[in-house]
């Protein structure tokens, strides 16, 4: 057999962790943690502002997890890690995404409900 | 005959079937990837949690809402909690990569503390919410907040037994290669886990209040 | 005599009652199928088979008899099944008008309920899964699968189900929403008793089951392919059995989630989809059919591979366009998971969003109908041997297209307004299934008999079952199609015009044609077995074939392949028979295998007792059940000793055997 197709065979095992990646990857995170919660909870921006940039917070600490913890990249098991996760985040956006398009739809045509607080 | 095609020397003649001494998969070479991709339907799990909770977001019945009853510190804490159990989990991997046994084993047990501690500090919370009166019956938001919250909960608390059970199975056989390659399985759940939390915290808590 | 509540202790909610004495048709069938079970267990017991059955079968890790294994549960299946639709013919050819037939609306309602459930979970899934485990590993030159022992788990998981629902029949009730479920029928308030909670426990426990079998697909064929064969050299059947297991580990979850969510609702008391409290019940509905929609493409994707194997090998050619068709299972793949809302589209989400998925529903067509194109080019200038499965595969492509079409005439919302739920809609998904899936699996199951087995199928049983199915389907379907077109609604037991009668008894008929259909079927493996001497085939590969399976014996040993096989190019075993390739004879290793285990029927049977129990509200017995899984688990994983090597003489006198036999039948 081949190195060529012993290397695509075998994933070389898991992938190798350093200290540096963990301590970046957690200093990042706490900072996009920290600051979404001070500016819910102080309240500095306007809401719609605040959404937006504690969402995009989330995001990007969701792929310095994913990079630095998970240690996600395009050769792990010949790239199979990878695509399974891109598609997986396709399917977690069309679930997500689609049902609320969907239901929002629908619940704007149903009828009103008797509770004025409920929707 | 049959010899001919076997002493396969000559570079034309291509071979059909392995003879030499075959580099056969080593036992649970698979395994890595077969969890990461139950975790990609785990992951599922969660989106539908996510889209459903997303779905009932303000169906409050005239019930409580987030602002009420969302103690925005306490998540805070244990947010950090299940941050730092991430990296404590991390130092565990790297003493188990340079083959230190007891390293692996200590930051096992911190990182097992810290997150018996995130869900002891969840269970309050459920605990003072019900007290109060926002059970998960009440509305549909509160249903599918607490089913939401509770199933990474549970997840949670499955890596912790699962933790204790390596702990055992450390102190049978040290770092065997099976127990390397579960605590890798459990790395990447651990880890998996501190990303869902990532969503609930923003879309649930954050989000919620903001209202 | 005892008191009330310390028998609700004990028994939970399971009482006297709960029998269903006093229904003469439960009764007659249990009667029925106790001397059958006693009779079989006798068997058994008298041939002192139970120690062969626990080693041989019941605990193997093979994953060809896992295969065999789950084919039988099908069969099994498949009758019980096909019993409820006799049922529902029946009444809905006498009940006109006056006559209200013999099964009223609360018997009704079970029977098309378990039809469909039994159908798809408990036939289709397990049929296609077997297939997929026998032949796949086969077709890629490996051993087994990636995770032997979840394999077997994962069997017996879906047995356990099984179970559940079988149960069912004689104990409580069965649920009358559908077969999937719906809310708000199935919701607490409306169905109190305890047929949802058999459903959805029956579902999770196999849906388990069948989630880890995805996994364990998917990562066999990633991982553990024979060296030279790149995924473009990979079988086609091996293609779309990725892809169907890709959807099945995709779609799974969001179904154990709903159910989940729904069994929250009905033993806690939550508001998920309920009618008051901010409950949504379409919610339910848009997550059951996100898992719905892509669930027929896992069944329809392993058995359009099947017709490329067929077509190719009975035409004598390579298959025509791989690439193209490898595309457009991809593209299936993905589009099913954009086309879920085509099944409510009357229930009110607007123009807008029911044109996206009207439209999707509409594109998604397209590569199905770029595979027809080449299987016809495939036959196209070919030698073409019409064998039996080879039968089977004009047969579907003649009936699975009608299927086809008027999918996309109900792809058209403004259409679908006027037929949704409509027996227009049931005539279209069972032309689709039983033209597509059932003439799939019976075509593959003729194809791969004599490798799982040595020996041939009788061919006249066979053309008895196959006409007996053909014919029977356009019989009983066709007209369906009409009365859905007049406007008949689907799931009523009764109708008041008379006019309609007449096509519900063709279609009686056409019920009756296809249970002969299936009693050949029966009979052709019996007489198979019978004959099995004068049927026998030696050589391993009795239709010429061109893929790897062809290249071991019949049965292949328990190896599979005594080395492994290195791949050059598509069609891999014909390319071997092209360039003259010799079967090694000597030079044997020992072969590394995974061991037999019981842990897989002994965490199902506790799966199973723990669904009973909650189902019937036993909390004593639940917990203990709870407990003892998860402690058998625990103890299960500090068992490391799980493999061992089979040695070098047992490999060569095996072999040995099979040169003796390929010499003789030379």
């Amino acid at each position: 057999m081949t190195d060529a197709t012993h290397d695509a065979a075998h994933g070389h095992g898991a992938p190798h962790a350093s200290r540096r990646t963990y301590v970046i990857g957690f200093l990042l995170s706490v900072v996009l943690t920290a600051v979404p919660f001070w500016l819910v909870m102080t309240a500095t921006l306007d809401a719609t502002t605040t959404g937006v940039l504690i969402v995009a917070a989330a995001i990007v600490q969701i792929l310095v997890h994913t990079v630095c913890f998970l240690h996600v990249n395009t050769q792990s098991e010949g790239g199979w890690t990878l695509m399974a996760y891109i598609f997986t985040a396709v399917l977690v956006l069309i679930v997500i995404a689609g049902s609320l398009w969907i239901m929002f739809h629908l619940n704007t045509n149903m009828m009103p409900m008797v509770d004025a607080r409920s929707s | 005959m049959a010899a001919d095609a076997l002493n396969d020397t000559q570079a034309r003649e291509p071979t059909f079937y392995l003879v030499e001494d075959e580099h056969h998969h080593e036992a649970g070479g698979s395994t890595l990837l077969g969890f990461w991709i139950y975790l990609m339907s785990d992951a599922l799990i969660f989106a539908t949690l996510f889209a459903t909770f997303g779905v009932l977001s303000t169906a409050y019945a005239g019930g409580p809402i987030p602002r009420e009853i969302f103690s925005l510190p306490l998540v805070a804490l244990n947010t950090a909690i299940l941050l730092v159990s991430s990296i404590t989990y991390g130092f565990a991997m790297i003493a188990m990569q340079e083959g230190r046994l007891g390293g692996t084993k200590l930051w096992l047990i911190v990182t097992g503390l810290l997150g018996a501690a995130f869900v002891g500090i969840e269970l309050f919370e459920f605990a003072e919410l019900i007290h109060e009166g926002a059970t998960p019956q009440r509305s549909a938001f509160l249903s599918a907040f607490f089913t939401l919250v509770a199933t990474h909960g549970l997840h949670v608390t499955f890596g912790i037994i699962w933790l204790v059970v390596m702990l055992f199975q450390l102190n049978q056989r040290g770092l065997h290669p099976e127990n390397q390659r579960r605590l890798q399985c459990l790395s990447m759940f651990w880890h998996f886990l501190d990303v869902v939390w990532i969503g609930v915290f923003t879309f649930v808590y954050l989000l919620g209040v903001l209202r | 005599m005892f008191d009330e509540s310390v028998t609700r202790a004990i028994f939970g909610r399971l009482g006297w009652e709960s029998f269903p004495f006093h229904e003469p048709i439960l009764v007659i069938t249990f009667a029925v199928v106790a001397l059958l079970g006693l009779g079989i267990v006798g068997a058994v017991t008298k041939y002192k088979l139970w120690g062969y059955l626990w080693t041989e079968w019941f605990t193997t890790v093979d994953h060809k008899k896992i295969g065999i294994m789950y084919m039988i549960l099908g069969i099994v299946m498949l009758l019980r099944g096909f019993a409820d639709a006799l049922m529902m013919r029946l009444q809905q050819s006498i009940a006109f008008g006056a006559s209200e037939g013999y099964l009223p609306p609360h018997h009704y309602d079970q029977i098309f309920t378990a039809h469909g459930t039994i159908m798809i979970f408990f036939v289709a899934i397990p049929l296609v899964v077997g297939i997929v485990n026998y032949v796949m590993p086969l077709q890629i030159g490996a051993r087994d699968v990636a995770f032997p022992f979840l394999n077997n788990l994962s069997f017996w998981l879906t047995v356990a189900g099984a179970g559940l629902v079988m149960v069912s029949l004689f104990v409580g009730e069965f649920s009358r929403g559908g077969w999937l479920n719906y809310v708000p029928v199935a919701n607490i308030e409306n169905s109190p008793g305890t047929g949802p909670d058999y459903y959805l426990w029956a579902l999770q426990i196999a849906g388990i089951g069948t989630t880890l079998s995805g996994i364990n697909m998917v990562v066999t064929i990633i991982k553990m392919r024979a060296p030279g064969m790149t995924m473009m050299k990979m079988p086609v059947f091996c293609w779309t059995a990725l892809c169907s297991n890709v959807l099945v580990i995709a779609i799974f979850p969001v179904l154990t989630a709903a159910f989940a969510m729904l069994m929250l609702d009905r033993y806690v008391g939550t508001n998920f989809f309920t009618n008051d409290l901010g409950g949504n019940a379409m919610m339910y509905w848009n997550l059951v059919w996100i898992w719905g929609h892509p669930e027929v493409y896992v069944l329809i994707l392993p058995v359009f591979g099947i017709y490329s194997e067929i077509t190719s090998t009975f035409t004598g050619k390579r298959l025509f366009g791989y690439s193209s068709m490898v595309y457009a299972t991809v593209v299936i793949t993905i589009l099913s998971y954009l086309v879920w809302l085509h099944h409510f589209f009357t229930m009110g989400s607007g123009a807008s969003v029911n044109s996206f998925f009207g439209i999707a529903t509409m594109v998604i067509s397209i590569p199905t109908g770029a595979k027809i194109f080449n299987w016809l080019f495939t036959m196209y200038r070919g030698r073409i041997r019409f064998e039996l499965p080879m039968m089977w595969v004009i047969a579907f492509m003649i009936t699975f297209v009608v299927g086809g079409m008027t999918g996309v005439l109900l792809a058209v919302p403004p259409a679908d307004f006027v037929l949704h739920n409509s027996l227009f809609l049931v005539a279209h998904f069972h032309n689709v299934i039983i033209g597509g899936v059932v003439f799939g699996l019976f075509a593959g199951m003729d194809y791969w008999f004599p490798k799982a087995f040595g020996f041939r199928l009788d061919r006249f049983w066979g053309k008895v079952t196959f006409w007996g199915w053909v014919i029977g389907y356009w019989v009983a379907w066709t007209p369906i199609y009409i009365v859905g077109l007049m406007g008949t609604t689907r799931r009523v037991n009764h109708f008041e015009d008379p006019a309609l009668q007449p096509w519900f008894i063709i279609a009686a008929i056409g019920a009756v044609i296809i249970l002969i259909g299936i009693v050949a079927f029966v009979i052709q493996i019996g007489v198979s077995i019978k004959n099995r001497d004068k049927l026998r085939d030696t050589t391993g590969d009795p239709w010429d074939g061109r893929t790897l399976e062809w290249s071991t014996s019949s049965p292949p040993p328990n190896y599979n392949f005594a080395f492994q096989p290195q791949i050059h190019d598509l069609d891999a075993w014909y390319d071997m028979k092209k360039r003259g390739a010799q079967r090694p004879e000597k030079g044997f290793k020992p072969i590394h295998m995974p061991r037999n285990t019981g842990a897989g029927v002994i965490l199902s049977a506790l799966a199973a007792v723990l669904g009973f129990a909650m189902i019937w509200y036993i909390w004593w017995l639940a917990a203990i059940c709870a407990v003892a899984l998860l402690v058998y688990s625990i103890a299960h994983t500090f068992n490391y000793n799980r493999d061992y090597y089979i040695p070098v003489d047992e490999v060569a006198e095996q072999e040995d055997a099979r040169t003796r036999l390929l010499a003789a039948g030379a």
